[in-house]
């Protein structure tokens, strides 16, 4: 793994009107890192993320994602806040799952792995196609490419979710609470292709979720979060087997089985 | 001169000053059509409505088909309809009326739908809440359906006010001397049908844009929740 | 009772009907998609003429908008030197058009907003521009929601076509009244004319449900 970071927070302030949801944020992922995100709701997990994905801006503070700074531009030398040009070529970094999917219900599986593809990165019709076989068997898929979402089920819908992300080839994946939206009979299939990224690719992948054996079997580390700032983080066995922090024991005494 | 106000053709400014009057007039008559008109439906609206309503297919069948009928066919059409077959049964009115009653059978097949979905729209638990009270079923429509009704109703009967009123000129045909009419027949004499006919619009939108208004306030006033009850 | 003897002129006079429904509903589809892709734009100028257009258009009578066009915009031209002297087709589809337009701008802004914010946001990760997003995702979405009140505005049109008799267009209206004139004979004649109106609405909705139908599609519920 590559030492310097390929996403860097640096005190960073989110607020949502009089709520202060990321409180001086100071963050790290290095290349090719699995990191699963934890807490209670409202801790700014998922705040994260989005800051990450260009979805929310940021009130104070500084990221960097792969060397370049996200929310900023220099410009002569100054550091000046992004214009749309640049949020979109930094866009490219990162491929997001979302809870609820997001597919777009009036185009069938295949188109909804191929248009950006084709409309932002500028694909041939051909290649795209290709890239859609390629993820959509990746996630188990393969078959269903002429359907619509609503034919689908939940489970099925998140795994062509995250054949769409991946067919942008991104260098970082973000989940956002990917199973939480699934009838518990579904999860399963969701969190079997997600460990199979982890496990066969060196994609930096961010994960936020409650489902905390899942985090502790694909995760290099483990950040608990609560009220806007990361209060332990380590790897999984330090985090779950033996946590330091008060805060930490008593919103894993929720969960069974996270030792 | 028209109404007994004569113009002044000296200037395009004066030619709109001395007309206003004019139009006024119309105005007025435009005003008292949409308010008959708009009896004529709430009334015939609320017979049309009570007919689907009936359990006998024989009623409300007819009812349905008659309503349908009105909704899809022109009111230019029923207005000459009225306008030229009436009097062959002996039916004779004023222009004015039969303009209004053409208005009033229009709008009644909107005002039947908008009585209906606002009867239908109190949650179907109030109609069991009253009836485990064991209300009678006249009772429990004037004090629980009838309030809680009115106030999704008044909205949509507020906006088929205003689309009256921009029917009234519809009535022009039978000689009827609305507003537009007015104008008209000013441009026929003076040749100079611009300033009528703008001044006719911005009358219309500035009524348009009050009355809107007016429905917005007075929705806002009225309790969502029902007309309350001590 | 000679009532076959009117249906000849009254199928010309239909035929105009139909050729003036479909051009000025065709119209005023561009209008409301125009209008209302206008007031939800960001650029103050576009919303700003967007919203004046539907208010004056909405707020005022058809009829009066209908004669202003055939009576008094050539005067207008006249003052700026130019020949507008609208032919009655022509100012009486432009009439309908930036009326239907006018409501269907409603019709057409209320549906591109009711599109969930989460569709923006899974087209903003996939990095499409704002203005992909608005045709590749938004409008496809909102066009389904937008056809039922459509086919209400497109049977109110036919209604409405009736108004260009007044200004001498040779509508199944005008032929109605010419026939009138010429045989007295009222109620065979106006019922004629109601029940072909009513048969020509019952046709137009029926087709604006299948073209509901077949938009649609995609919206069918879990195999």
């Amino acid at each position: 793994m590559n030492e310097d970071p390929i996403i860097r927070f640096e005190k960073v302030v989110k607020r949502f009107g009089p709520v202060t949801v990321l409180d001086e944020l100071d963050f790290e992922v290095k290349k090719g890192e699995k990191v699963s995100i934890i807490g209670p709701s409202g801790s700014g997990k998922s705040t994260v993320l989005r800051i990450l994905m260009t979805l929310e801006t940021i009130d104070d503070g500084f990221i960097e994602v792969a060397g370049r700074p996200l929310w900023h531009e220099e410009r002569n030398g100054e550091r000046v806040p992004a214009t749309e040009d640049h949020l979109r070529s930094m866009r490219k970094e990162m491929g997001m799952v979302f809870q609820q999917f997001n597919l777009f219900p009036h185009m069938t599986v295949r188109r909804n792995v191929t248009e950006a593809p084709v409309h932002v990165l500028g694909l041939s019709k051909q290649e795209a196609n290709q890239r859609a076989e390629e993820y959509l068997e990746l996630v188990g898929l393969g078959d269903q490419a002429d359907k619509y979402p609503s034919q689908l089920s939940g489970g099925q819908q998140q795994r062509v979710a995250i054949a769409r992300a991946l067919a942008m080839r991104p260098n970082i994946m973000l989940f956002d609470e990917p199973t939480s939206a699934l009838d518990p009979e579904l999860v399963g299939e969701v969190l079997n292709v997600i460990q199979r990224l982890a496990e066969e690719h060196d994609l930096t992948m961010l994960l936020v979720t409650h489902e905390m054996q899942f985090a502790k079997r694909i995760s290099d580390r483990v950040c608990f979060f609560d009220k806007g700032k990361i209060v332990e983080e380590g790897p999984p066995e330090d985090v779950f087997g033996d946590p330091k922090e008060e805060r930490t024991r008593d919103f894993l005494k929720n969960f069974l089985n996270t030792a | 001169m028209l109404l007994g106000i004569a113009w002044d053709t000296s200037s395009n400014w004066a030619f709109a000053v001395s007309i206003l009057p004019i139009l006024l007039k119309g105005l007025v008559v435009t005003l008292q059509a949409t308010v008959v008109g708009f009896f004529i439906a709430l009334v015939l609206g609320l017979i049309l409505a009570g007919l689907k309503a009936s359990p006998l297919k024989l009623i409300s069948w007819p009812a349905r088909f008659i309503t349908e009928f009105i909704r899809d066919t022109p009111l230019l059409v029923q207005l000459f309809f009225l306008y030229y077959v009436l009097p062959e049964y002996g039916i004779v009115l004023p222009a004015f009326m039969t303009g209004a009653l053409a208005l009033g059978l229009q709008y009644s097949a909107y005002t039947s739908e908008v009585y209906r979905a606002g009867i239908e729209s109190v949650p179907l638990g109030q109609h069991e809440a009253a009836c485990a009270l064991d209300l009678t079923p006249k009772r429990s429509f004037l004090v629980v359906v009838l309030p809680q009704a009115v106030p999704r109703i008044i909205p949509a009967l507020g906006n088929y006010l205003v689309s009256i009123m921009k029917d009234v000129p519809l009535l022009s045909v039978v000689a009827v001397l609305e507003m537009l009419n007015v104008a008209k027949i000013i441009g026929d004499r003076t040749f100079n049908y611009l300033i009528p006919l703008s001044m006719v619009g911005l009358i219309y939108l500035i009524l348009t844009l009050v009355a809107a208004a007016a429905i917005r306030y007075l929705d806002t006033r009225l309790p969502k929740r029902g007309i309350p009850l001590k | 009772m000679n009532w076959l003897s009117y249906l000849p002129p009254l199928l010309e006079g239909a035929w105009v009907t139909a050729q003036l429904t479909f051009y000025s509903t065709l119209l005023g589809g561009f209008f409301a998609f125009a209008f209302g892709l206008g007031r939800i734009s960001h650029n103050r100028l576009l919303k700003g003429i967007s919203v004046s257009l539907v208010e004056i258009f909405r707020g005022t009578s058809l009829l009066v908008q209908l004669f202003w066009l055939y009576f008094a915009l050539p005067l207008v031209g006249q003052m700026l030197g130019f020949d507008w002297r609208l032919p009655p087709m022509v100012a009486g589809t432009l009439a309908l058009s930036l009326n239907i337009g006018a409501y269907g701008a409603e019709v057409v802004r209320g549906a591109v907003q009711s599109v969930p914010r989460s569709q923006h946001e899974a087209a903003k990760a996939l990095d499409f521009t704002p203005r992909q997003t608005l045709w590749r995702i938004s409008l496809p979405q909102a066009i389904p929601e937008m056809l039922p009140s459509f086919g209400n505005l497109a049977v109110q049109n036919l209604k409405d076509t009736a108004l260009v008799s007044l200004i001498s267009l040779g509508d199944m209206t005008f032929r109605a009244e010419q026939i009138r004139n010429f045989t007295q004979d009222s109620t065979t004649v106006y019922t004629l004319l109601l029940f072909m109106y009513f048969g020509m609405a019952l046709v137009l909705s029926a087709l604006m449900m299948l073209l509901e139908r077949s938009v649609g599609r995609w919206r069918a519920g879990r195999a």
